[in-house]
């Protein structure tokens, strides 16, 4: 099929080239709805039948750092929705612009996970890996990046809990499984995004978006938004819970 | 031919700015409540937070609020769908009353703390 | 036969001078192609493959079984024979069957368009499928697996000896090719039909796509986070699903039938597909019911969701849950039923003929209804407590997808063989190999009811000596069943090249497809056609060439006498 422009060959029109990208875009995310809700589903369940250990692992993750992502990300989604508007109304030199920005946030988003995940390597609670919740505070001198208040605070946590799940250890891992589980397959959709927007990126340079043509730029973002949602799930399922001790 | 054709709505900047002042504004509500203690209200209200900030993500940053109604019937189905996969299987949960009279599966019999691998 | 006497009548056919097949020649033309034709015959020569794979597999499970006390295969062997007979024909023959073949090649025919909507998306699932289909294999030569295609947990994540990992992996990423191919099929429908083509004018076999689209796509990625969290669970020790964790095998159960069930309405909905194209054209009448079979396609489609829970009957669920899943199964019967009803009320005063396509489409009736009917004694909470994990599962589900989706399949290839190939394929021979099939079909299947309802396990290397005789028949008719499969394979193959030239529409038939040349230019069609005319009107369409005026309500006479 040959191209005459910005128009494929199977379409007739570029109404219709538009509309079918969107739509195929839209129906995509509803696949990623369903494949996210999956192990939603084994969160919920796991969740409701080890709450004690789900509660001491979630109160082991960065509250300050999680709500940092959750504003990077938020703010990525209007960026985004920013870098769409420029290409509608024709401002050929914010899109670039604003396509990095997101980029940008994306990244930060990126690498505050990248410091998270390595503390929980360093932590030994990476299930299947030497995991052991009581690592951390059975050895303080291992874990400088806690502070003595806070371990004390994890530490009757997790006697408290194991008053009432002898087999905190074992159920724990749920929880990172759930968590790892979750943030990575996000984070692996992440990665496949900004791939995205950096080929969007060029694209913009190149000056190929205008307002007669910027479906591209439309439905990565869509992609994007998607992945914010996620997100914005994710934040609280796995960072607050039983936060309030 | 294509279902329908339908002339593209530039949504203004201004919008989106307050969505976005909006959604900071909730993310800070879900930090604070989750301090508080509100029992089992924690989870719904930490969910029903949640579920505002998706709508608005859904209803103005992906324009679902200014798509044709195909748009939204693709929405809804997602929705529609992933309800049916949680609440069928839960409903299947808790409705099991396993022998020792206690809801819920299974496993608190086992205590090893890793698993076997032949 | 209808095809000879007009021939007489006519100036022999010739083949059209360029068509997709000899448009561009070379290796990076077949495997570089967008044309959603040539990816159809891909995926033919793929599945084909596979079908092979899963026909071995079977052909060792049945010569096992000859004898009561596991002569040939050791138990471990005999597990991993059941195993990847399942996973082969299931996950890389039957799912993507009709819909990557038939569905890929004529939706955009039928519809009017020049391809699909996302082409180079087609062509990417189609690798995918490979992709996938090479892991899979990679599992089966390096051992096999042993779990049952149902890769119950913590088996093959904790316990299994075998080569689970590639094959979840495998079927993971073929998941994705399903779920791209369901994508392009709903954005094409939707945004990609001639003018004048509306929704209640399109052919029955585009409704029944998109039903099975919209399922593939709401299913398939639970399958796919299913199999991706059982191979995490398996390499890098999550726990799921582990009760040495804290984790449940019945979650696992519950996910992977969650895309399961609709899974089995991916396969036998395009099947459905066919039979709503077939039985109009060769009653020569106008399809009974043509809303009620889309709603009914729909229907079976949404309904297919509610009721997984019936492969869970056993796993200690309580009543109340049981009561409510065994209702919404009987439930889900009565769309098929109404397709049931409404193909047979076609024939009804219609001028029917005999062609090979049609046999299958007789066949299919006959023994789709069977396979759903003991579908019901199944969805029974007391009789399922009798028969679950018997050979009477086994019975069922094989009517369906033998008896059902494969008759379906190749009715679908013989009706639309002179479409692909520009040429008919022999004739009496196709009469007699569909002949052969349905009694080699009948004597492998239905004596699996009577072990099922006796007490014979499935899955299991021994049986009692008591059943040998049953055992013995059902082998038998595999073999005969195995001549009903291959005779059509060389046949095809043959007249792919040398068959009898056969025109634009040898049947004739009424779809758009059949306005084009056979086999049909790269573009589709010449013009983009303008549809004025319902589906399966035999009235009026004077360019069918049919004996009967414009507007007579009467019945279209079959030429020559079948």
């Amino acid at each position: 099929m040959h191209r005459t422009g910005a128009l494929y060959g199977q379409f007739n029109t570029l109404e219709q080239q538009k509309d079918t990208a969107s739509l195929g875009m839209w129906i995509f995310l509803v696949t990623e709805v369903m494949f996210f809700g999956g192990i939603m589903l084994a969160y919920a369940i796991n969740r409701h039948t080890y709450f004690h250990a789900f509660a001491v692992g979630s109160n082991t993750l960065s509250i300050q750092l999680g709500t940092i992502n959750t504003g990077v990300l938020l703010a990525s989604s209007f960026t985004m929705a920013m870098a769409v508007w420029s290409a509608q109304t024709g401002k050929q030199k914010l899109i670039p612009m604003f396509l990095t920005l997101t980029i940008l946030l994306g990244f930060i988003f990126f690498g505050v996970k990248y410091v998270e995940y390595a503390q929980k390597f360093h932590h030994h609670l990476v299930p299947g890996r030497n995991f052991d919740i009581t690592y951390c505070v059975n050895n303080p001198e291992k874990c400088e990046d806690i502070d003595a208040k806070d371990l004390n605070i994890e530490r009757n946590e997790i006697e408290e809990a194991m008053q009432a799940d002898p087999d905190l250890n074992a159920h724990a891992q749920l929880y990172y499984s759930a968590y790892f589980g979750m943030t990575g397959l996000h984070a692996l959709h992440m990665v496949i995004g900004a791939g995205l927007l950096i080929w969007l990126l060029r694209g913009s340079l190149a000056g190929r978006f205008t307002p007669e043509w910027n479906t591209p730029v439309d439905i990565v973002g869509l992609y994007w938004h998607f992945v914010d949602i996620v997100w914005i799930y994710l934040f609280p399922l796995l960072y607050l819970i039983d936060r309030h001790k | 031919m294509s279902e329908h054709e339908h002339s593209e709505h530039i949504v203004p900047p201004g919008i989106y700015l307050a969505i976005i002042i909006t959604l900071m504004v909730l993310t800070t509500v879900t930090v604070a409540a989750a301090f508080v203690n509100l029992g089992r209200l924690n989870i719904v209200v930490a969910l029903t937070i949640a579920t505002v900030k998706a709508t608005l993500v859904v209803l103005f940053f992906m324009h679902a609020k200014y798509s044709p109604k195909r748009t939204k019937l693709v929405i809804m189905a997602g929705i529609f769908w992933l309800a049916i996969l949680l609440f069928m299987t839960l409903s299947d949960y808790v409705s099991r009353i396993d022998y020792r009279g206690v809801r819920f599966p299974i496993s608190q019999n086992y205590s090893l703390s890793h698993s076997p691998r032949s | 036969m209808r095809t000879a006497s007009t021939a007489n009548a006519r100036p022999a056919l010739k083949m059209p001078e360029k068509h997709y097949l000899n448009s561009t020649y070379g290796i990076r033309s077949w495997l570089l192609t967008t044309d959603h034709k040539r990816i159809a015959l891909l995926y033919l020569v793929s599945v084909t493959f596979f079908f092979f794979i899963g026909g071995f597999f079977a052909m060792m499970i049945r010569l096992h079984l000859l004898t009561p006390s596991g002569y040939l295969l050791s138990a471990d062997t005999y597990n991993r024979m059941f195993t990847m007979h399942g996973v082969a024909m299931i996950f890389f023959f039957l799912i993507p069957s009709i819909p990557a073949i038939l569905g890929n090649f004529l939706i955009p025919l039928m519809v009017g368009a020049k391809d699909l909507a996302f082409p180079k998306i087609n062509l990417l699932s189609w690798y995918i499928y490979i992709v996938g289909g090479c892991f899979t294999l990679y599992s089966m030569v390096t051992g096999g697996l042993d779990t049952g295609w149902t890769f119950y947990t913590p088996l093959s994540t904790v316990y299994s000896n075998s080569a689970v990992a590639p094959a979840v992996v495998g079927v993971f990423i073929t998941g994705f090719s399903s779920i791209l191919t369901g994508l392009n099929f709903l954005v094409t429908v939707h945004t990609m039909r001639a003018p004048g083509m509306t929704w209640f004018r399109l052919p029955l076999f585009v409704w029944a796509h998109y039903a099975t689209s919209v399922v593939m796509i709401l299913g398939t990625p639970v399958i796919a986070i299913t199999l991706g969290l059982a191979a995490m669970e398996r390499v890098f020790g999550l726990g799921f699903f582990n009760p040495a964790m804290g984790g449940d095998p019945i979650l696992f159960q519950h996910l992977f039938w969650f895309y399961s069930h609709p899974a089995v309405y991916i396969m036998i909905l395009p099947a459905m597909g066919v039979i709503s194209e077939l039985i109009p054209t060769f009653a020569r009448k106008k399809l009974f019911g043509y809303h009620f079979v889309a709603a009914a396609s729909l229907a079976i489609a949404v309904i297919g969701f509610l009721v997984w829970t019936h492969h869970m009957f056993l796993t200690g669920q309580s009543t109340y849950a049981a009561i409510a899943f065994s209702f919404l199964t009987f439930l889900v019967a009565i769309p098929s039923a109404v397709k049931t009803f409404n193909w047979t009320a076609t024939l009804f005063g219609g001028s029917i003929s005999f062609d090979t396509p049609m046999l299958y489409a007789f066949g299919f009736l006959g023994l789709f209804l069977i396979g759903g009917l003991t579908g019901l004694f199944l969805g029974c909470l007391g009789v399922d407590m009798h028969v679950h994990d018997t050979y009477f599962v086994v019975a069922h589900f094989h009517y369906i997808m033998v008896g059902g989706a494969v008759m379906g399949y190749l009715g679908g290839l013989h009706f639309w063989w002179p479409k692909i190939t520009g040429r008919m394929y022999p004739e009496w021979l196709a009469r007699i190999a569909a002949l052969i099939l349905f009694v080699g079909f009948n004597l492998t299947f239905f004596p699996q009811f009577v072990l099922g309802y006796l007490g014979m396990p499935r899955r299991y290397h021994v049986y009692p000596p008591e059943f040998q005789v049953y055992n013995v028949m059902s082998t038998a008719g595999a073999s005969i069943l195995a001549v009903g499969y291959l005779l059509p394979m060389i046949y095809l193959t043959w007249a792919a090249f040398f068959g009898k030239v056969a025109g634009d529409n040898p049947w004739p038939a009424t779809g758009l497809e059949w306005t084009t040349a056979s086999p049909p230019p790269t573009e589709n069609f010449e013009v983009t056609p303008v549809v004025t005319w319902e589906a399966y009107d035999f009235h009026n369409r004077p360019d069918l060439g049919l004996d009967v005026p414009v507007g007579h309500p009467g019945v279209v006479p079959a030429h020559g006498d079948d």
